[in-house]
């Protein structure tokens, strides 16, 4: 089962450098936990202990995951999961 | 150093100015390996706030894809602090992730002189750089 997941540049030093790599799983929890597998330390910059960590975006397909189940939204052969740092900040 | 044209910059100010007093946010793309600012791309902030910008996850997903299909990347990011100075906070710095990114803050603070300011934020680490504005 393969599953496409772009990687954002800042995260890209945990693939050896690489913008996408393949993972699988049946939900997105599983998918984590995959990759995290492959490539050490990728997990815990995307969750913390409350689950997804709340300024990295990751879609599925074209949808914001938090939209769709979070962690628990399925995923499957032939899907895109992308991820991308939160762009934000503010005065303090 | 950051070379943008005064265009741009007036483009900006614009933008920051008619939202002010909330924060205003943007993107300004420019060739993959150039670091020119080329296509100004006003972001909404889903905050709504006077203290706190964000980009809405899903124009922002929209405009990556968009800037990768164009073989583009984000060379400015900017926002504005509508009453402290234009200098990165310590959220601006936390939240800061795109390396390669001249990060553009400009004041509205003083409604008659907007300060307009360029950042470079590396792994925690701000550097205050030189702007040199290009006629148009």
């Amino acid at each position: 089962m393969a599953i496409d997941v772009r990687i954002p540049t800042i995260l890209r030093t945990y693939t050896g450098g690489a913008k996408s790599v393949e993972g699988s799983g049946s939900t997105l929890a599983e998918l984590i936990a995959d990759l995290d597998g492959r490539f050490d330390g990728l997990g815990d910059r995307l969750m913390d202990d409350a689950g997804l960590r709340r300024f990295i975006n990751v879609y599925l397909n074209d949808e914001d995951v938090r939209f769709i189940g979070g962690l628990a939204a399925p995923v499957a052969d032939g899907d895109t999961v992308t991820v991308l740092p939160a762009v934000a900040g503010g005065a303090h | 150093m950051l070379t943008i044209s005064a265009e741009l910059r007036s483009k900006i100010i614009a933008h920051v100015t008619a939202d002010h007093p909330d924060e205003a946010c943007g993107v300004i793309a420019g060739p993959a390996g150039s670091d020119q600012p080329e296509r100004f791309i006003p972001m909404l902030n889903a905050e709504r706030s006077p203290t706190f910008y964000r980009f809405d996850s899903l124009e922002q997903l929209r405009v990556w894809r968009e800037m990768e299909d164009r073989d583009e990347e984000p060379v400015v990011i900017y926002h504005s602090h509508t009453a402290t100075e234009a200098y990165p906070s310590r959220t601006d710095i936390s939240y800061a992730s795109e390396p390669g990114a001249h990060y553009v803050l400009v004041s509205t603070a003083d409604p008659d002189q907007p300060q307009f300011r360029s950042f470079r934020i590396l792994d925690g680490a701000v550097t205050e750089e030189d702007v040199t504005f290009e006629p148009e």
